[in-house]
């Protein structure tokens, strides 16, 4: 099958050709945006402004990284993020855990209401108010809990995890496990969690890419600015406008110089935000076909 | 069948306690779930909490809410907040934004990673291969609000790189935030740019997973390889294509709220005023906030939902083998 190219016929060189070609034009539309805005925010902010950017950096400089490092909002929302991130996605996967297990188990005793239970969520919510007057009911508005604990679990990855333990926890496994006198607490902590590496990996970047990015929830539940996430404290920058010039430096009266900056301080800031996640995901990256195909099988 | 039933034996010896010889089958059943139950515990707990005292609260949608009342104690009024939303003003303007949005959407992002699936599965170099899926897939990461963020800088009209080239080659900026036309088109292609990538794993895999002899035959039988993808290809992945369209078309009202509000703005409102932005709007924003009202229009949102992901499976099962259940 792998002739070279130069053995192929008219037809297939035509389409190998044709086919590099609409590869390309996707490709490059995906990436030239991305590379667009990492030249950006590495150039002189009168050239960005002027539109003499239009792939590499022009005249390299880090004033928009400096002006994020002295924008001190970002750094609270930055901590705030980087808070809520970890401890919910600790609790996401150890709440995934939790239901997952039991639901893969063919003897658990009820499971068809169980799942039912949990599909059920997936059709059908009560709706943003209802949720809303739950937070405040409880007294969680206003508080960390409120970015937490509604969220705690999402019935999707439920599901995929299910369906992995299925797959790839054999019932001889269980069998000699129980023949040793193990129980099931023990069965999940040190056997199952063990042998399901590659599932826990995309289900942790889902969850941390769903926390990181969030900013609905925080936005109606969470009032004190000292608790804002990164989204939000960048939702008033990137799509309000919204900058807090005393925070700026460079002479106040300049106004021209001030809004280049202001710019600069915008491409910085979609690098930075965006970085943290780019950092993690190429680990994961080799599992996401595995999450991907165990997500789409039927339970 | 389950381990526990074949040989009770077993299981006494791993169960906290001995069941007594004679007991009825459910409650040796029940005590052999014990522990399953144990760690059930806590996730039940979270999502009667929160997901079901929620459908518990949204029957205020048929009741005249009244905070001091509470949910429970608030008078009946029956469909008058449905009425209400679908004799307003609003209702047609609202419900067609919606379903366009929602079919432009659907139909704009269908075909794109199906293209890519097979273009990648063509590619001789396995090192341009691994490059092109991993920089597609990032953008899925991004955050919404650094997407917006990233439209709004690049489709700027004095700035933004994309107004540039348009003037690079002789036309006037087009001031894409600031005409409610556009709207539809800048939601839809973004979201087309930011997930296409992503989508297209599900197909590599249903690539990988079509029989290679099939492949082998065409070849041998002089079939060329636009042959193969049209032939062998795309029949291969056509199911998966169509559980997902399936499933989609189940959540056609379920926009991505979260971008069209932060890219609505005063003057495209009219255009992308959609039913999850609306019920905000009423709920939580408003100067008088109807909570009754609101929750009403997303709950007839959830019902419709509902009804088209049943009908649409239906005619799946009927003209096709492929279903969801």
């Amino acid at each position: 099958m792998n002739v070279t190219f130069r053995n192929e016929s008219i037809t297939d060189k035509m389409f190998t050709i044709i086919n590099a070609l609409i590869i390309s034009i996707l490709f490059v539309s995906v990436l030239y945006p991305i590379v667009y805005i990492v030249s950006a925010s590495f150039s002189d902010s009168q050239a960005v402004v002027s539109g003499e950017v239009w792939l590499w950096p022009v005249r390299p400089t880090l004033d928009g990284y400096a002006a994020v490092f002295d924008y001190s909002q970002v750094w609270v929302g930055f901590k705030n993020s980087l808070i809520y991130t970890v401890t919910g996605t600790a609790v996401n996967i150890f709440m995934t855990v939790l239901a997952a297990y039991p639901l893969s188990r063919k003897d658990l005793f009820g499971k068809n209401v169980f799942m039912m239970l949990f599909m059920f969520t997936t059709m059908f919510t009560g709706g943003l108010i209802p949720n809303y007057l739950l937070v405040k009911n409880v007294g969680m508005l206003d508080s960390i809990w409120a970015i937490i604990i509604p969220g705690a679990l999402t019935v999707w990855n439920v599901i995929i995890a299910r369906t992995y333990f299925q797959m790839s926890i054999p019932d001889e496994l269980l069998e000699a496990a129980q023949l040793d006198g193990c129980n099931d607490y023990q069965f999940v902590w040190k056997i199952v969690i063990r042998l399901s590496g590659p599932i826990l990996a995309v289900i942790t970047l889902y969850y941390a890419a769903a926390n990181w990015n969030q900013y609905f929830n925080a936005m109606i539940y969470l009032k004190s600015q000292d608790l804002y996430p990164l989204q939000l404290v960048l939702k008033d920058i990137l799509v309000k406008n919204d900058v807090d010039v005393s925070m700026l430096s460079g002479d106040p009266a300049d106004a021209a110089k001030r809004e280049a900056l202001k710019t600069l301080l915008k491409y910085s800031l979609i690098v930075i935000s965006t970085v943290p996640l780019m950092l993690f995901y190429p680990f994961v990256q080799k599992y996401l076909v595995k999450g991907v195909m165990v997500g789409s099988l039927k339970g | 069948m389950s381990t526990s039933n074949i040989n009770p034996g077993i299981n006494n010896k791993i169960g906290v306690t001995h069941p007594p010889a004679k007991r009825s089958p459910t409650i040796k059943k029940l005590i052999n779930s014990k522990q399953l139950y144990v760690l059930l515990a806590l996730p039940l707990l979270y999502l009667i909490i929160f997901k079901y005292v929620p459908m518990y609260g949204a029957q205020i949608a048929f009741k005249n809410f009244v905070v001091t009342k509470g949910i429970w104690g608030s008078d009946w009024v029956g469909l008058k907040n449905f009425e209400r939303f679908i004799h307003s003003y609003d209702f047609w303007r609202i419900l067609k934004n919606t379903l366009f949005l929602s079919f432009y959407n659907l139909v704009a992002s269908f075909p794109f990673p199906i293209m890519l699936a097979l273009g990648l599965n063509y590619l001789r170099n396995r090192f341009f291969k691994k490059v092109i899926q991993m920089v597609t897939y990032a953008p899925h990461f991004i955050s919404i609000v650094v997407i917006v963020g990233i439209i709004k800088e690049l489709l700027d009209p004095r700035i933004g790189i994309v107004n540039k080239i348009i003037g690079f080659f002789g036309f006037e900026p087009i001031n894409f935030m600031g005409e409610m036309s556009m709207f539809s088109s800048i939601y839809v292609w973004s979201d087309v740019w930011q997930h296409v990538g992503f989508n297209c794993i599900i197909f590599i895999a249903a690539l990988a997973a079509i029989d290679p002899s099939l492949h082998e035959a065409a070849v041998v039988d002089g079939a060329s390889k636009f042959r193969r993808m049209w032939h062998i290809d795309l029949p291969g992945i056509m199911p998966m294509a169509i559980i997902l369209l399936i499933l989609n078309t189940g959540h056609i009202l379920d926009l991505g709220f979260e971008k069209v509000l932060l890219l609505q703005n005063p003057i495209n409102v009219k255009t992308s005023e959609i039913i999850d932005t609306y019920v905000y709007k009423v709920g939580l924003t408003a100067q008088v906030a109807n909570y009754s009202y609101s929750t009403a229009i997303g709950i007839f949102k959830s019902v419709i939902n509902l009804v088209l992901l049943l009908s649409i499976n239906k005619l799946a099962q009927k003209t096709r083998q492929t279903s969801l259940w």
